[in-house]
C-alpha cells in the first residue's frame, strides 16, 4: 500500500508520516516499507497501527519515536499499536520501495522459489543492483542486518546487500 | 486461569531468551565473520520473540501491578525462570552451539506450528511471526550440522561429541509439567506428545544426513520448566541480571 491508500484526511499528517524513515535503510519511507496497516485521524489525533519486519528488529522503537516526534512537530498527539498478525512480509515493500532500495544499491526481494535457489543452491541469478549482471555470488547468508544477505558482483567487483525474501 | 497463561508465556520465553542469551555471548567471538552475523542475527530474533511473550505475560500478569517486559525479564529469582536445562548449557565450541541450535530448532518449529491454532489470538500471533524466523534458524542449523558432520575426521567427532552430551536433554521438552498439561486442555497450548514423531523425523533426517548416530543414551534427569537448573544458570543471570540490579529501572 502507498501513502495515498489510506485516505489520510489532512495533507500535512500525510507528509510527516511519509518524512519517518527505516532508519538501516534510510531512503524507504513507513509506507515504502509496508509496516503501515491502518492511520485513524480525529481531530489533532492519530491512532496508527504497525507491523513489525522482523520480531527483534530495533528499527521498530526508533520508528515508533520518529512517528511521535514527526506528529508531534505538526501539533498532532498519537497513538502506536503493533500488531503482530497478519505477519509482515516482504511482498509488502511497495514497488516504489522496491525501486529505492535497487537505486540505494539493495538488491530488492526474489520470489520465494528464487530466492531460494539463490540462497541454498548458490545459483547465480540475482541481478547486481550497480551494473545488473546477474554473474553474482553469495558471500554470507547473514549480511548487516537480519533481513540482509551478502553479495559480490563478479563483472563490477561490487559487494552488495540482498533484502532477502521473507514470507 | 490467567496465571496459568502468564506461567506458561514464561517457558515459551524463557526457552528463547536463555538461548538467545548464550548465542549472545558469541557476538564478536564467532569462528568467522558469516556465523558470527548468523548467531547474533539469530539471538536478536530469538530476543524479539520474547519481548513478545513478555509484553504480554506483563499485560495480563495477575497480582503484578507495574510489571512490564523488563521486570520479568530481569527480575525473577532463579527459581521462577522456566527453561529447559538445555538451552542454558555453555557455547563450549562451535559443535556444541550448533548442535544445541538444531535441537531446539526441530523442536521450536513444530510447538510454533501447533502455536497457530491456538485458542488464544496474541499466542496464535507471536507464533505466526515466530515462525517465519525459526524455519530460517532451522535451515542455518541443519546445514551446518551437515557441514560439520560429513565434514572432516576432526569436525565430525567434535559433533559427535557434542550430540552425545546434548542429546539426552532434549526430552525434558516433552515432560509435560501441570502447567502445559492445563494450557493444552484449555487449548491455548501445544500437546507435546503430539510434537513428538514429527520431532523424532526431523532428528532422524538431520542427524543421518549429517552421518552422525542418534545416541542410545537414557534421558537426562531435568526440572528446567519447574525453575531446577544447573549450576550454568546463576552465571547466566548474574550477566543479564546486572545493569537492572545495580542500576534499578535503567533504561537505554
Ligand atoms: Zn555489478
Amino acid at each position: 500500500m502507498v501513502a495515498a491508500d489510506f485516505n489520510i484526511p489532512d495533507p500535512a499528517v500525510e507528509t510527516a508520516l511519509s518524512a519517518v524513515k527505516d532508519p538501516e535503510v534510510p531512503v524507504l519511507s513507513i509506507f515504502d516499507l509496508g509496516v503501515v496497516r491502518e492511520v485513524e485521524v480525529r481531530d489533532k489525533h492519530v491512532a496508527i497501527k504497525l507491523t513489525p519486519t522482523y520480531s527483534g528488529c530495533p528499527a521498530m522503537d526508533t520508528i515508533a519515536m520518529d512517528i511521535r516526534t514527526e506528529l508531534a512537530a505538526i501539533g498532532y498527539t498519537c497513538q502506536i499499536e503493533m500488531v503482530l498478525s497478519p505477519a509482515w512480509s516482504t511482498d509488502w515493500i511497495s514497488e516504489e520501495g522496491c525501486r529505492k532500495l535497487e537505486e540505494y544499491g539493495i538488491a530488492s526481494p526474489l520470489s520465494a522459489e528464487m530466492d531460494k535457489r539463490v540462497l541454498l543452491d548458490g545459483e547465480r541469478l540475482l541481478p547486481c543492483p550497480q551494473c545488473k549482471s546477474t554473474n553474482t555470488k553469495m558471500i554470507s547468508q547473514f549480511g548487516s542486518t537480519a533481513c540482509k544477505a551478502l553479495f559480490r558482483c563478479e563483472d563490477c567487483l561490487e559487494t552488495f546487500d540482498y533484502f532477502k525474501c521473507l514470507k | 486461569m490467567s496465571s496459568n497463561l502468564f506461567e506458561y508465556l514464561l517457558i515459551l520465553g524463557d526457552n528463547s531468551m536463555i538461548l538467545a542469551h548464550r548465542l549472545s555471548e558469541l557476538c564478536g567471538h564467532g569462528p568467522s565473520l558469516e556465523t558470527d552475523i548468523a548467531l547474533t542475527n539469530t539471538s536478536l530474533d530469538l530476543y524479539g520473540q520474547v519481548r513478545n511473550y513478555f509484553q504480554y505475560a506483563a499485560e495480563i500478569a495477575p497480582e503484578q501491578p507495574g510489571a512490564s517486559e523488563d521486570s520479568i525479564a530481569f527480575l525473577r529469582r532463579e527459581r521462577q525462570y522456566r527453561n529447559c536445562i538445555l538451552l542454558e548449557q555453555p557455547n563450549v565450541d562451535f559443535a556444541h552451539v550448533i548442535v544445541r541450535q538444531f535441537l531446539f530448532d526441530a523442536f521450536q518449529n513444530l510447538q510454533l506450528e501447533a502455536l497457530l491454532q491456538s485458542s488464544d489470538s496474541q499466542i496464535a500471533a507471536i507464533a505466526e511471526k515466530s515462525l517465519k524466523e525459526s524455519r530460517y534458524h532451522l535451515r542455518f542449523s541443519s546445514e551446518w550440522l551437515k557441514r560439520l558432520g560429513d565434514g572432516t575426521e576432526t569436525s565430525h567427532q567434535k559433533t559427535q561429541t557434542a550430540l552425545d552430551y546434548l542429546y539426552p536433554f532434549v526430552h525434558e521438552f516433552f515432560d509435560e509439567t501441570e502447567i502445559e498439561e492445563i494450557a493444552a486442555k484449555e487449548g491455548y497450548g501445544a500437546k507435546l506428545a503430539d510434537l513428538k514423531p514429527g520431532f523424532e523425523s526431523i532428528l532422524k533426517e538431520g542427524i543421518e544426513s549429517a552421518t552422525l548416530k542418534i545416541p542410545d543414551s537414557k534421558p537426562r534427569f531435568a526440572q528446567g520448566k519447574l525453575g531446577i537448573h544447573t549450576e550454568q544458570m546463576g552465571y547466566i543471570l548474574a550477566e543479564l541480571q546486572f545493569m537492572q540490579r545495580a542500576y534499578p529501572n535503567l533504561q537505554w
